[in-house]
């Protein structure tokens, strides 16, 4: 047998050689390169700030201009949400002193720092070093479940209504396991009011889940389909993962918004809340911040590193965004295969039906059988390519948006020194949370992509005696 | 070699089940080369009968000249009781030559590796379609080498032997459009046969057989066209782990805490995982569509035997009928005479030939599909335990930082 083949050139190149390897090698190598263009650019392109979520699918906000009307829109929104209220001032003071403030909501609550202390829960009395001490300890006794979503009322005026249960031994608390009802508005109420307490003052509040029109409005309707129960499912995720981040936060913890939240039976409505929408905020957010970006900021030494994690967070949010994207790709042609794996089964089964070898007819009907099987696992593995790590990517994109406009928006800030520092201690937290629940749910990931493989190898070891029984 | 072993499993034993054991006349395509629109195979020619001139000898052949030589059998009325081995399908580089095309016209948002990645892939598969193409014009020789009737045709020997080329050239457009003509035709005039009332299958066994081949060939099509779904899904899933290695490479690349080392770990991993998904996929290819086309198309070639046979009964029908005819007129009785007995025998010969030949088939049938199935389920075993091995090795990393 002839050792050498010529391979065939790709375009009007001359033929080369080529050599076979051993299996477990590649199989194929080619010393071939025709090609003479190559890609224009390495660097993948940036993508635009403004598409914070990838998982939205409601329409986007009003279009954001500084000016009377928006202001009012929120004056009249954060009258509900809030606890205490100051009065408001329009913040885009005209004023050259460096304290220019990128207008947001939050900031529209607390508009100067000496009044900051009126609208500042009480907790902060508490001594810093104990919140601390617990955040370093890291034993943060509290579990949150949400589960079991359940639709109240009918037509246009129903909603979905989730448990949400607390499992914890923390003293706060007045039970060590509770449970409540609330719905997705309730949610967003809550973030809005982490928010306008915590954002300002250099926390990291963890943006809430997206609203969906689309969604919810098959869900309302009564569309008993699998888009729509996909669609509750992958929400009650969702909102599980935002309160699960909210609550490891030592110092959102402690709020007490967040307590009634979890503990009360029954919750003033939030209204309003469609301006509110977690990443409705940050794309209004990050447009004004780069409004404020071109006006001129004083600058001093603290600003280095802020320069410096902004452009971390920059580059971090790209790759990520790229990452997701791709992760979305491998989630469409998982299922894709399931599909097609199904159709092959169907088929394989008529042939062992047609096949009039006894033996290899049953073993046809067996392979019918494992493919079938296998079909199942790619949908499970899609599933959990989806949940675990598009949606953690996903999260992650939206939290790096929040910090990114973090690190923007303090830049002005007149008490700039306590800001900072929180600011620091959080992006710092931030940073740590994030290596453990990437790790974590990685970790998870790939365990899920053994379990398959181990599935695999059981239905394959099966089918084999059959095979070889083909007399 | 993958594509050159399939060729060689798929191989028929018509005659003896260990074809090896032949060695009289032994053929082989022992190189190929792709230049623009053709390709030109090699045949060499091992053998020791008489026919030849020399012991070994070679000369280079394209596609053209191996449908001359299958058409050839199918049009010599000696062979009609016999399965002609169906021909191999014509090169086809188009689609893979595409996609290198437009790979090569860049696409500003992937990265160089990326590129080179996924440039590597698009090449394995334009080898690998040249592999598959190489070894069905090979296995198609080698049946014909195989077989005792088959392989002391003239022409063949011709095809083996002769120098220069062949100067057949592609069918032009009028040839193409008699012969898919000739198509409807013939398959319009088996409905016909089959319906007739006059024409009552003699013999069971050819009953069942036709009943058979119908369906099986329906539905062995179906199979190997999902089976192509299948596989090319596998692919497209192997082929997304390129963009997500390479986004995990540049974050790993620009993280300066614990993750650094994760996600340069996850990346590493991805690109790992992609070469045995695609593994994975090109022996469903080779192993299961591949055979499942074969067959395919093997059972259309014996559904052509069949269709011949019932021709033939026809034909003998019709000449008992001008017989009875002839003798009641009492005019031209010995031409009648004469006619209908040719027919018969015939008729006969071909039904004694079929039955050995549809026989033949179902054991080549039974035996490729358990070597098929067998290789298949122990490479997905095999890829199955690398992959869980990997998976193993990767968790124990990432779990081991801290």
């Amino acid at each position: 047998m002839a050792a050498e083949r010529e391979p065939p050139p790709l375009g009007d190149a001359k033929p080369t050689d080529f050599e076979e390897l051993e299996d477990g090698e590649d199989l194929f190598t080619s010393t071939v390169s025709t090609l003479e263009s190559s890609p224009s650019s390495p660097e993948p392109a940036s993508l635009p700030a403004e598409d914070v979520s990838t998982n939205s699918n409601g329409p986007k906000p009003a279009e954001v201009v500084l000016d009377d009307d928006r202001e009012d829109l929120f004056a009249e929104a954060t009258e509900e949400v809030s606890l205490d209220s100051p009065e408001r001032e329009p913040i885009l003071s005209s004023e050259p002193s460096p304290a220019v403030t990128p207008v947001t909501p939050t900031t529209l609550i607390a508009p100067r720092i000496e009044s900051k202390s009126m609208s500042a829960p009480v907790i902060f009395d508490r001594s810093r070093e104990e919140i601390e001490e617990e955040a370093n300890g890291d034993v943060f006794d509290i579990e949150i479940g949400v589960s079991d979503p359940e639709k109240v009322g009918d037509g246009m005026n129903a909603y979905m209504a989730y448990r949400v249960t607390t499992k914890t031994s923390l003293s706060m608390f007045s039970k060590s396991e509770f449970s409540v009802k609330r719905r997705f508005s309730d949610f967003l109420g809550l973030h809005s009011k982490l928010a306008s307490k915590y954002l300002h003052v250099g926390y990291i509040v963890p943006p809430a889940p997206e609203k969906s029109i689309v969604g919810m409005t098959k869900v309302k309707v009564g569309k008993e389909d699998s888009s729509s129960t996909e669609f509750v499912e992958k929400r009650r995720a969702a909102l599980e993962r935002y309160l699960q981040r909210t609550v490891k936060h030592p110092t959102l913890l402690q709020d007490p918004d967040l307590r009634q939240f979890l503990e009360s039976s029954e919750l003033p409505r939030a209204v309003n809340t469609q301006a509110l929408s977690g990443a409705g905020i940050l794309r209004m957010v990050n447009k004004a911040a780069d409004a404020v970006n071109k006006m001129t900021i004083k600058m001093n030494e603290s600003d280095a590193w802020f320069e410096e994690k902004q452009q971390q967070f920059e580059n971090l949010d790209q790759q990520l965004r790229k990452l997701h994207a791709s992760v979305e790709a491998l989630v469409c042609h998982r299922k894709e295969l399931s599909a097609n794996t199904a159709a092959f089964a169907k088929s394989a089964a008529m042939l062992g039906n047609s096949e009039d070898h006894t033996a290899l007819s049953r073993a046809l009907s067996q392979l019918a059988e494992v493919e079938e099987k296998i079909d199942q696992l790619h949908q499970e593995q899609a599933f959990a390519d989806f949940y675990m790590f598009s949606e953690l990517l996903s999260d992650y994109i939206r939290l790096i948006a929040a910090v990114k406009w973090e690190a923007k928006v303090q830049q002005g800030e007149r008490d700039f020194e306590q800001i900072s520092k929180t600011i620091r201690k959080e992006v710092g937290r931030f940073e740590k949370e994030r290596v453990k629940d990437f790790k974590t749910v990685i970790i998870k990931y790939l365990e899920s992509l053994v379990q398959t493989q181990q599935q695999l190898i059981k239905y394959w070891e099966a089918f084999l005696p059959e095979a070889k029984a083909i007399a | 070699m993958e594509g050159r072993q399939a060729g060689k499993e798929s191989k028929p034993s018509s005659v003896s089940v260990d074809l090896q054991g032949d060695s009289s006349l032994q053929v082989e395509i022992s190189d190929a080369v792709s230049e623009r629109d053709k390709v030109k195979f090699t045949v060499q020619t091992k053998s020791c009968l008489p026919h030849f001139t020399q012991l070994e000898f070679s000369v280079v052949r394209q596609h053209e000249e191996f449908i001359w030589l299958h058409d050839a059998y199918v049009e010599n009325e000696e062979y009609a009781g016999l399965i002609i081995p169906p021909a191999p399908p014509r090169p086809d580089f188009e689609a893979s030559r595409e996609k290198l095309q437009k790979l090569g016209e860049g696409d500003s948002s992937i990265t160089r590796e990326e590129f080179a990645k996924m440039k590597q892939e698009l090449e394995a598969e334009y080898l690998a379609i040249f592999k598959k193409t190489v070894a069905m014009h090979e296995v198609f020789l080698q049946r014909l080498a195989a077989h005792p009737t088959l392989r002391r045709d003239h022409n063949f020997f011709v095809f083996l032997e002769y120098g220069q080329d062949l100067s057949v050239r592609g069918k032009n457009r009028k040839e193409l459009l008699g012969g898919y003509l000739r198509n409807i035709v013939k398959s319009a005039d088996e409905a016909l046969i089959t319906r007739m009332s006059g024409l009552k299958e003699v013999d069971d066994f050819f009953e069942h057989e036709r009943t058979f081949l119908l369906e099986y060939h329906t539905r062995i099509r179906d199979a190997c066209l999902r089976a192509d779904r299948v596989m090319y899904s596998h692919k497209c899933l192997a082929d997304d782990y390129i963009p997500i290695s390479a986004a995990l490479n540049s974050l790993g690349v620009q993280e300066v805490n614990q993750l650094k080392m994760s996600f340069l770990k996850l990346a590493e991993f991805f690109e790992r995982l992609r070469k045995l998904e695609g593994r994975v996929a090109s022996d469903e290819d080779l192993k299961l569509s591949d055979m499942l086309r074969y067959y395919m198309r093997d059972s259309q070639a014996a559904k052509d035997l069949l269709y011949r046979r019932l021709r033939a009964l026809a034909d003998y029908e019709n000449a008992n009928k001008a017989l009875d005819k002839a003798r009641t007129r009492n005019r031209e009785v010995r031409t009648a005479e004469s006619h209908q007995q040719r027919c018969c025998q015939r008729f006969e010969r071909l039904s004694d030939s079929a039955k050995q030949e549809l026989m033949d088939f179902k054991s080549r049938r039974v035996i490729s599909f358990r070597k098929n199935l067998i290789e298949l389920a122990e490479l997905e075993l095999k890829h199955a335990k690398a992959s869980t091995l990997l998976l193993w090795n990767t968790l124990l990393t990432l779990k081991g930082e801290p």
